[in-house]
């Protein structure tokens, strides 16, 4: 029924402006979404780099706790005096570890870059509804880098409350945390703009025909990461004000009456509730999972129809789940709060509507399998990527069921196997999804594709390096040790693990190391690759019927016109195995199912 | 030197099999899979839900990592090939909806009756301790012979819990500056201890040792080290070590009376936590 053409009259258009001819507004201060686009991949690139070698720190800590490293004795000699890592700076570097992969690097990536350059050409719109906000949406997003970096650098270092800064702790950290706190308050403002830009411009600038369910995937992914965004963030905004407060203007939503700390009452303490700040922050920070995780499953679901052949399976179920997956996301925040001290009546409340969102990622699982099913299976890097997800994302769900079960999460609760979890689906899900989007949509971005042989090598690399990483850290947690800890050794139950804990590191070093292959790759084929053509992968969405990189306006002459859904691979009776959304006539198929 | 199209995307989809499964053979190896010691009543009854749930999601994982995998093999590009053109069906969407939703709510429903019994439920006639978190240190606070807490004749100790096997033990849990978490992992007990809060828990000890309690929560750079020592005496041992407690600290009190006359409560073991007379709430 939704296959018959609806036509429309050409949309609103009121992002379009003139080509830009000066450098500035050309490549710094520009208004074209796909040059922030990629103004966004590289920020993203860059600050995943940090992340990294901030991980790398944390897991030599973790492997031979206090060896000196004497290099970073000059390069932190406060934290690090001879090289021998203090405490506080350990714990420092896995709060900005996190802080920085899931700000600075995981969303920028999906939502900025891939959002960005990727939605408004794929529903066939000459720009985002609002270019100015959205060339301030980065221009923004780059204070708030420099003032976390610039954290590092203070009095007392960088933030060390963990990326969860829980109060107390938070309010009585050195000044580090109020930078922390200033940077996200910057960048929730980023992303806010951001995700008011994406709803505008995704209900209102489709292309004649574009309807909600012949939109691509990726956009119906974006779409629902856009409304959590605007529901969920100032949520955050409001406890991240109210923490600064208390830590500068001496007011005390999170203070208890009676706080001593270092034996003497802490000033401004009274009427505060400790537990408001968990509330608050994991108001937003479930749904905040969703945000990270909800663009690579749309990456994933765009990348298997194009190199298995064949139409998505079940594309309706696909956009509902994501619904549900949505509404779900708002009630689950207390699954976070078990073992918190707040009412454990509630706690059964939250770990039902737990264990029912785990439905919807399920039923994404095997509509995937399904897609695969009968497919003409093409194992190109972008696809052996986007496979991965699928199967790292099945360890990571189902993991999660363990601290869905509130009595489980008594003993797994703050252990590393929460640490396994939280890696599955942000690096085997949404890292994996971010490296097939990048090998999908480089030659779009960049006019020429990335070398495939060197491809597969940094996936193959990749991907078992990373299982080594991650997969023993829920060993790890079966023994009993605890995340966030310094020198785990300590401990008499947890003797025995520093073993793995070497061998974890050292596939760490190499996963790291892999990862230049990638950068060397990502920056030869920008000279060195093959020309792309405007549609190398022979896939069907608009993206692909435009210049590889489309032009100023992304489309010349006028918009495209939609006649069918995006997913339309080897119709029966059409002569190539693949019939773009924007070609006319073609075989109708008899009744299309879901 | 380049294998035919087929044999390279058979050794891919092997390869991708091959570590896909590498992490699943770890299931192989016991030792460190094994879950720490069982040291209280309710540990087993833990370990059974994390052994069923580790089961059916393990279960899952194989079919669903196998099906992966040979549709991968199964349905590679060969020449010739023509995928199937469909959109999907609707009879497998509802199944692979039902199934899920079933499993999910039989593990609520049995993880809330494990749950309930835990945390929701308080034994009568136990042995009650308060414990107060600060950082980076537990302070345990005992009755006394009155058997009334924050009376002159209650007992204190630095990160040393005793208390008799085979009944139960009732904790209050506070803090005096940031959240710590006690956690004792033989006990398969965790609870956050929060200032401003008091939260009760019980757990009770089926064998007679010595073990380690851990902090859990992040609490600021001493973090790593605020551990405890917790110890499942004998009922006859336990009451000979609260009189031993009792006796040092009568033999101490007279000195700490001298130097602080206004605090004559304070023990000389237990440093800072005589201004915590009276909970902090």
């Amino acid at each position: 029924m939704s296959t018959v053409a609806v036509p429309r009259e050409a949309p609103h258009q009121p992002g379009v402006h003139a080509a830009p001819t000066s450098f500035i507004r050309k490549y710094v201060f520009s208004l074209d979404h796909k040059v922030i686009g990629k103004q966004y991949l590289f920020y993203a690139l860059f600050m995943l780099v940090i992340g990294g070698l901030l991980a790398t720190l944390v897991r030599y800590q973790l492997a031979w706790p206090g060896r000196p490293l004497p290099f970073m004795g000059k390069i932190a000699p406060d934290g690090m005096p001879g090289g021998v890592m203090l405490p506080e700076y350990y714990n420092s570097l896995f709060t900005m570890h996190a802080t920085i992969m899931i700000f600075f690097a995981i969303m920028p990536i999906l939502i900025g870059a891939f959002g960005n350059f990727v939605v408004p050409i794929q529903i066939g719109a000459r720009d985002m509804a609002f270019p100015k906000l959205n060339m301030m949406s980065f221009w923004v997003a780059v204070p708030a880098a420099v003032v976390i970096i610039w954290s590092f650098f203070v009095t007392g270092g960088a933030a060390a409350g963990g990326w969860t800064s829980y109060a107390p702790l938070s309010a009585i950290q050195p000044r580090g945390q109020t930078l922390w706190l200033i940077s996200l308050l910057i960048l929730g403002l980023s992303s806010l703009l951001t995700a008011v830009n994406f709803l505008t411009t995704i209900i209102n600038m489709r292309a004649p025909g574009m309807s909600f369910f012949r939109l691509p995937l990726t956009t119906w992914a974006l779409f629902i990461t856009a409304l959590l965004l605007l529901l969920a963030l100032p949520v955050l905004s409001a406890a991240l004000i109210m923490l600064l407060f208390d830590r500068t203007l001496g007011t005390t939503f999170f203070l208890p009456a009676g706080l001593i700390v270092s034996g003497q009452p802490w000033t401004n303490a009274g009427g505060g509730q400790v537990l408001l700040w968990q509330h608050l922050f994991w108001f937003f920070g479930h749904p905040e999972v969703y945000i990270m995780i909800l663009p690579a499953m749309g990456i994933t679901s765009e990348i298997l129809p194009v190199f298995a052949r064949k139409p998505i399976f079940g594309y309706r179920a696909m956009a509902y789940s994501m619904c549900g997956i949505a509404g779900l996301g708002f009630i689950v925040w207390g699954h976070h709060m078990f073992q918190s001290g707040m009412n454990p009546i509630l706690g059964t409340t939250f770990m039902i509507s737990t264990m029912v969102i785990a439905v919807p990622s399920a039923i994404k699982t095997f509509n995937w399998l399904g897609t695969l099913w009968g497919g003409d299976i093409h194992f190109t890097t972008p696809m052996l990527n986007a496979l991965t997800f699928v199967a790292m994302f099945v360890i990571g769900g189902l993991s999660g069921v363990f601290m869905a079960s509130t009595p489980v999460d008594i003993f797994i609760h703050d252990t590393y196997f929460i640490v396994g979890h939280i890696h599955y689906v942000l690096f085997g899900g949404s890292l994996f999804g971010a490296f097939a989007g990048l090998y999908f949509w480089y030659p779009k971005m960049f006019g020429r594709l990335m070398n495939e042989r060197w491809g597969k090598i940094h996936w193959f690399l990749t991907f078992v390096t990373f299982n080594l990483v991650f997969f023993p850290m829920h060993f790890l947690g079966m023994r009993g040790m605890p995340r966030r800890i310094y020198d785990y050794t300590q401990y008499k139950h947890l003797h025995g693990l520093q073993g793995m804990n070497q061998m974890m590191t050292i596939s760490l070093f190499v996963l790291g190391a892999s990862q230049l292959i990638l950068v060397l790759n990502f920056f030869l084929s920008m000279r060195r690759g093959a020309v792309a053509g405007p549609n190398p992968w022979h896939a069907n969405t608009l993206e692909w019927q435009t210049a590889s990189p489309p032009p100023h306006e992304n489309f010349t002459g006028r918009i495209p016109t939609v006649y069918r859904g995006p997913y339309e691979y080897s119709v029966p009776g059409h002569g190539a195995d693949f019939l773009p959304q924007n070609e006319p006539g073609g075989p109708v198929p008899a009744r299309a199912h879901a | 030197m380049r294998l035919p199209r087929a044999a390279r995307v058979l050794r891919a989809a092997l390869l991708f099999s091959a570590a896909a499964l590498a992490p699943a053979a770890a299931f192989a190896w016991p030792e460190w899979m094994r879950l720490p010691e069982q040291a209280s009543t309710y540990a087993p009854e833990i370990d059974n839900m994390f052994h069923l749930i580790m089961w059916i999601t393990g279960v899952i994982f194989v079919i669903v990592e196998l099906l992966l995998v040979f549709f991968l093999w199964k349905y590679r590009h060969r020449e010739g090939r023509v995928a199937t053109y469909t959109h999907g069906n609707n009879r497998l969407e509802v199944i692979w909806t039902i199934v899920p939703a079933l499993i999910c709510v039989m593990l609520a429903l049995l993880s809330r009756r494990i749950w309930e019994q835990i945390k929701e439920k308080m034994p009568h006639d136990a042995v009650e301790v308060h414990v107060t978190g600060e950082q980076f240190a537990w302070n345990f606070r005992y009755p006394g012979p009155d058997g009334k807490f924050d009376t002159a004749d209650d007992i204190l100790t630095l990160n040393q819990l005793h208390f008799p096997v085979g009944k139960p033990v009732i904790v209050t849990l506070t803090s005096k500056d940031v959240i710590h978490s006690f956690f004792l992992p033989e006990f398969r007990v965790k609870q956050d201890a929060v200032p401003g809060m008091h939260t009760r828990i019980w757990f009770q000890g089926n064998k007679v040792g010595s073990w380690e309690i851990a902090c859990a929560e992040l609490c600021g750079l001493g973090h790593f080290r605020m551990k405890g020592f917790v110890t499942v005496d004998t009922p006859a041992d336990y009451e000979k070590w609260l009189a031993d407690q009792a006796a040092q600290q009568a033999a101490e009190q007279p000195k700490a009376a001298e130097a602080q006359p206004a605090a004559p409560a304070a023990p000389a073991a237990a440093p800072g936590t005589e201004k915590e007379k009276g909970g902090s709430s």
